[in-house]
Parts: structure tokens; C-alpha cells; sequence
């Protein structure tokens, strides 16, 4: 049902909302979906995934023609083939050194890796083209996206719906079984005979190609990618939008970034000047401070809570998870019983 | 039957035979230019010196309480901004010579304890608050305290702007020294170094031979222990937060009086302060030392000396401290001296 309605936005909605908010909503909400699939499924929480799109990203904009960077002419179809194949190569390789990391020590882990291919690109500027790649040239079928949103939209939606499906079906083979296995024991899954790190790593190899679709299309996005794009602010701003839909939902990808990108459209509107605290700038205030109270008051995001209602409403009695600090886990079997109406 | 090669130990033989290739060439370097190798390797040491300050305070905190404090590099870069305030409302200092008086001891020195207080007390607040009610919850702690270094972040820029600016040292204070042959900066060599020392003498002092420092060292090891002992271990946390915080905003602005005070100096020490603590080992004050030298060192040395006759690759420094991490990681997955929790 809400597939239908989508198909069918680019009719209803205004070029306007459809390009800033509901293209941004599905691109930025692949790249929480990484986020989320690696701490739903695998118990890892990483902050990589920025870094591991902006490889992407930057190898297929030097690849294509465009403004600055290389501009080596390739189609752009083989580009983005190149950048996907980069991008998770490299996160195989983070994957391999991450691996042996859990829990804190993995967040500052990845962490330090997003920030140093920031400096990495930030440093190295003819592969980032002095400020930035601009002009990059899109494939023939998504044609201008600021002349006509829809194309980008459609192939957005569509990456968005291959990929949601792609790891709903992951979570039931023997792979993503392990990996849940090995995010609730990884101790007993090596007791087990099981290679713990590799599995892991390739786990992160898995997040990486996702997060690198979601690379490529926020390139075809704004035309551009800049060091500045994928700085640590960016790699905060996508634990946030898997933060406030909910860590361990894979839904709350999606609905996270739609809540972000319409609250980064319309924060600039309404928010009433405050001195210096308050205003149309202070944007990344506003998502700090509901990052906060979300963390501090519902560790389920924006999925959790409205789970939590339901099961109030249904007046059934919810067993500790909901009261503990840490969320719970998703599980296969659980899967059946809570897909409500999305 | 052919003997079996321990393939195990072949990352371990790569990573060794990279870092003897790595000191010969430096060597090699040195020798060519000595006066240009003392330099460098004293703007490591000097680097390496601020990095301790920071990272000191935050494997304190993390060693001791387990929280990992995402705004540490916040608190180091807002003590930078509240000296450089302090000092510019309070004494009318300024870098434009025409307008502003110059630094005298006096109003480098105020500003200095008043921002480092005010910081260890804005930490103290950030725990008392935030991180109390949620101990044992790393994960969530660990985005409690980001959601608080994005919010300082944004405030900072509101309030104080964009541009960079520089803590005045005092005026009256040499500009260079001189040693090995070569003029070096003072502030950076004496002050800087001296802090490092300074600090790293007096922890070591407070947390090996004071009962105050015993406390820690055994709430480290076992918390319900200490607290069924009848220790008032939430004292003990708040005073060790606020010692940890206390460090971030001295780091902070003799930082800003080394280097500059601009946003992006924030993320820049936390990163340094993570890679700090991934290479020495959480919670270890000996490891923070020999991380914050081996990251210096390595920083300093890969922006001057990678390059290789006539191609420059100095702008890959970056991937030079990758590399170091990952070295280590491969050897010691908890640091050089890192404990598992």
C-alpha cells in the first residue's frame, strides 16, 4: 500500500517537496539502512558508513565527466559499478580490521575511520578536486535531476524498496542467521566452530555495498560531493536518522530520514530567532537536542515508540525490553508478529 | 612432510618489516638535513604533548567509569573559546597591535583557570545530568554525549563565530629558545611540554599514592566492590569526571595558544584523543603517553618526509596514522596496553 503511494508521489506532491524531501528521505534513509542492518542483525553499531559513501561517491565522480576531479570520461553506469565495487572493497577491509572490535571499541573504530577519509579526501585534492566535484555527470536515465526530480526519485524509490527486501531476505539465509547469532553470543558461535571476524567483516563488506548505493545516489542528488558533504557532522547526521527511527528497526531508516530531511527543510522557516541560541541557522541544534531526547527517553526511536503504543492499545503487557536502557534486538521470529501496518 | 607456514604471523612480519622501512628512511632523511629532522621531531614531541593532556583526561574517564565522553573534544575547544573571551573582555588583549593591549602573565594566566574550572564544572554537570541514572549503558551513553557535542558545536559557532582566533601568550615570554642548534618555539617547547610532563607527574602521584587515587585504581578494577566497601563511588565519579574534564579544557587552551581556536578543532581532538586511546589502551595512563607520542611523531614526521625524490606525497599523511592504527589493532586488538572490560 504505502509502495503504491509512493509510485505514485510524483503526482501528487510539488516538484519541490518531491526532490528536497522525499528524494533526500530515500537516499539518506539507505544510508541509516546500512547503519541499521549492521546493529540490527550483526550487534554492531558503526559510525563508517559515511566514510564508506564518500569513497563511493568520490570514485565515480572522478570517474565521470565533470567539473573538477579527475573527469576520466567513464559512462557513468560503469562508473557507479566501480564506485559500489570500491566503496565495499574498502569496507571489506575495515571490516577485516574492525572485526576482532566490539561494542564501544567498534564505535570509535569506525568512528576514526569516517573522520580520517575525511581528512584523506579533505588533503588529497586532486582526487577531490579542490573544494569539490562539481557538474558530475548523471546516467542518460536519470537525465538533470534539478530540471525534472522524478527520474531520481523513482530510481531512489526503487533502490530504497531492493534494498529493504534485499536484507529482509538476507536476515533468512544461513549468513544472516549466523550473524544474529553472533550478535547475541558471539562467544558460543565460535565455541559452535564458527569464524566469528570473518563473518563479521564480511557483515561490514554487506553495509559498505549498501551504504555505497546510497553514495551514488546522493551525488546524483546535488550534482556535487565535497569533502564538506561528508564530514563528521554527515557521519553524526546518519546515526541520527537511524537513531531517532529506531536502531534496531529497519523501517526506522526510512521514517528517520524523512523526519530529518523535512525538519531540515522547514526548521529554516519556522524556528524563531532566540538571541543567538535559536534560528534559521541553528539547524544542527534542533536535530542535536531531538537526537538527545530521544536517546535519553526512547531508546526504540520514533519506531519504538509508536510500537509501544500499539502494544498499549492492544493492552497487552510488555516483558522487561521495554523498560531497560538498551533496546532489544530484532529477531527473525519476531518479524512475523510486528509488521503492522507501516 | 613439508613444514607448515604459520600464515598468522605474516601480518605481524609485513607490519614489522614496514616500520623498519619507515625508520630507515627517516634516518636516511635526518642525516641528509639535521637541523630540519630536530625541528620536525620537536613539532611531534610538542603535538604529542597536547595530545597527552587531552587523551589523559579521556581514558580517565572512560578507565574509570566506562563512559566514552564524545564531547570531550567539545570541552577542549569551548575552555579555547572562554580564555580567548576571557582574555579579550577582561584585558582588552588583541592580536591587532594597533587596538589591543598585549598578553602580560597576568591575563594568560586568568583566563587559563578560570576556562579549565569552568569546563571541569560544565563536565561534572554533563554527568551529573545526562550519564548518572544510565551507568553500565555504554552504547547509549556514548550517544548521549554526542548528541551533546553536536549541540555544543553548533552553539559555538552561533556565539563566537567562524573565523579561527589565537590565545595571546604573554608578552613577556621569549618567542624562541634555542636547542640542539636549532630556535624553536617556547611557548610549544617549554610551556607545552612542560604541561604534558606536569600532568602526567601529577596523576601519576594522585593515582599511585594518594587514597583518593586508590579509590579509582580499585573502582576500575570493581566498582560494586568499592561501593560495598562504603565508598561513596558517585563522589569518586564526579570528582573523576571533573578531573577529566578539568584536563580537556587545559589542553584546550594551551592549544589554542599553540595552534588556534576555530570550529573543526573540536573533531579534530577527538579524533586525536580516539586514535590516542585505540593505539595505548583504554583506561591506561602509560598507554596514552607512548599513543600520544607515537601519533605526534608519526603525524610530524609523514608531513615532511613522504616524499620520495621528486613526487610529494606529504597530503597522504593521513593514511600514515591509518596505517599506525591498524598496525597496532592487528598486534594488540586492545592497545598497546589496553585491558578487557
Amino acid at each position: 500500500m504505502l509502495v503504491l503511494f509512493l509510485a505514485a508521489a510524483p503526482s501528487v506532491f510539488d516538484s519541490f517537496t518531491l526532490s528536497q524531501i522525499l528524494t533526500k528521505a530515500l537516499w539518506l534513509g539507505i544510508a541509516a539502512a546500512s547503519l541499521i542492518f549492521l546493529s540490527s542483525y550483526g550487534g554492531m553499531i558503526s559510525l563508517g558508513q559515511t566514510g564508506i559513501y564518500a569513497v563511493a561517491g568520490f570514485t565515480m565522480a572522478n570517474l565521470v565527466h565533470a567539473a573538477n576531479g579527475r573527469h576520466l570520461g567513464w559512462d557513468p553506469i560503469a562508473a557507479t559499478a566501480a564506485g559500489i565495487a570500491v566503496a565495499t572493497l574498502f569496507g571489506l577491509l575495515c571490516g577485516a580490521i574492525a572485526a576482532r572490535s566490539y561494542g564501544i571499541y567498534f564505535l570509535m573504530l569506525t568512528l576514526a575511520i569516517s573522520v580520517i577519509v575525511f581528512y584523506f579526501f579533505a588533503q588529497v585534492t586532486t582526487l577531490s578536486g579542490y573544494g569539490g566535484i562539481r557538474s558530475v555527470t548523471p546516467p542518460a536515465l536519470i537525465g538533470n535531476p534539478v530540471a525534472n526530480p522524478a527520474p531520481l526519485y523513482y530510481a531512489a524509490l526503487v533502490a530504497s524498496i531492493l534494498v529493504y527486501a534485499g536484507i529482509r531476505y538476507l536476515a533468512r539465509t544461513p549468513f544472516g542467521l549466523v550473524l544474529q547469532g553472533i550478535r547475541d553470543d558471539p562467544a558460543r558461535m565460535q565455541a559452535l566452530g564458527f569464524n566469528v571476524p570473518l563473518h563479521r567483516a564480511l557483515a561490514f563488506g554487506v553495509g559498505a555495498f549498501i551504504a555505497s548505493i546510497a553514495g551514488i545516489l546522493s551525488v546524483w542528488y546535488t550534482t556535487q560531493i565535497s569533502p564538506g558533504g561528508v564530514n563528521l557532522a554527515q557521519t553524526i547526521n546518519v546515526l541520527v536518522i537511524a537513531v531517532i527511527g529506531g536502531l534496531y528497526r529497519l523501517e526506522g531508516a526510512w521514517i528517520g530520514a524523512a523526519v530529518f530531511s523535512t525538519i531540515d527543510n522547514y526548521s529554516r522557516l519556522w524556528m524563531p530567532n532566540v538571541g543567538d541560541w535559536l534560528g534559521p541557522d541553528r539547524f544542527e541544534t534542533v536535530i542535536g537536542v531531538i537526537f538527545l531526547v530521544i536517546v535519553l527517553a526512547s531508546p526504540g526511536g520514533l519506531v519504538g515508540i509508536w510500537e509501544s503504543v500499539w502494544a498499549r492499545r492492544n493492552r497487552t503487557r510488555r516483558g522487561p525490553t521495554e523498560s531497560s536502557g538498551t533496546p532489544a534486538p530484532e529477531t527473525v521470529d519476531n518479524d512475523v508478529d510486528h509488521h503492522a501496518a507501516v | 612432510m613439508p613444514s607448515r607456514v604459520d600464515l598468522r604471523m605474516a601480518p605481524r612480519i609485513l607490519l614489522g618489516l614496514l616500520g623498519a622501512a619507515v625508520v630507515a628512511w627517516i634516518a636516511y632523511k635526518g642525516t641528509q638535513d639535521s637541523r630540519l629532522f630536530w625541528v620536525v621531531t620537536l613539532n611531534g614531541i610538542t603535538l604529542a604533548a597536547l595530545f597527552f593532556v587531552v587523551a589523559a583526561g579521556f581514558t580517565l574517564i572512560f578507565g574509570l567509569m566506562r563512559v566514552v565522553n564524545m564531547a570531550h573534544g567539545s570541552l577542549y575547544l569551548l575552555a579555547g573559546y572562554i580564555a580567548f573571551t576571557l582574555q579579550g573582555s577582561w584585558y582588552g588583549v588583541s592580536s591587532n597591535l594597533l587596538s589591543g593591549t598585549q598578553a602580560t602573565v597576568v591575563s594568560w594566566v586568568v583566563p587559563l583557570v578560570v576556562a579549565t574550572i569552568a569546563i571541569g564544572i560544565v563536565g561534572v554537570a554533563m554527568q551529573q545530568v545526562f550519564l548518572r541514572w544510565n551507568q553500565g549503558q555504554d552504547l547509549r551513553q556514548a550517544l548521549i554525549t554526542i548528541a551533546i557535542s553536536v549541540i555544543l558545536a553548533d552553539q559555538m559557532v552561533a556565539h563566537f563565530g567562524g573565523i579561527a582566533e589565537a590565545i595571546q601568550q604573554p608578552a613577556g615570554w621569549p618567542q624562541s629558545v634555542s636547542l640542539l642548534g636549532v630556535h624553536y618555539g617556547y611557548f610549544r617547547l617549554v610551556v607545552g611540554v612542560g604541561a604534558a610532563v606536569g600532568v602526567g607527574a601529577l596523576l601519576f602521584l594522585v593515582i599511585k599514592r594518594t587514597r583518593f587515587g586508590m579509590i579509582i585504581r580499585a573502582g576500575v578494577d570493581d566498582q560494586s566492590m568499592v561501593s560495598a566497601l562504603g565508598v561513596n563511588i558517585q563522589v569518586v565519579f564526579a570528582g573523576a569526571f571533573f578531573i577529566g574534564a578539568l584536563l580537556a579544557g587545559l589542553a584546550g587552551v594551551l592549544g589554542g595558544t599553540m595552534l588556534a581556536v576555530q570550529p573543526g578543532n573540536d573533531s579534530a581532538f577527538l579524533l586525536d584523543s580516539l586514535i590516542v586511546v585505540i593505539i595505548g589502551g583504554m583506561g591506561s595512563l602509560g598507554g596514552a603517553a607512548i599513543g600520544s607520542l607515537a601519533l605526534g611523531l608519526v603525524s610530524s614526521y609523514s608531513n615532511v618526509y613522504l616524499s620520495f625524490g621528486t613526487t610529494d606525497l606529504t597530503n597522504y599523511s593521513i593514511l600514515l596514522t591509518f596505517i599506525l592504527v591498524v598496525a597496532v589493532l592487528a598486534v594488540r586488538p586492545l592497545g598497546l596496553f589496553g585491558r578487557p572490560a
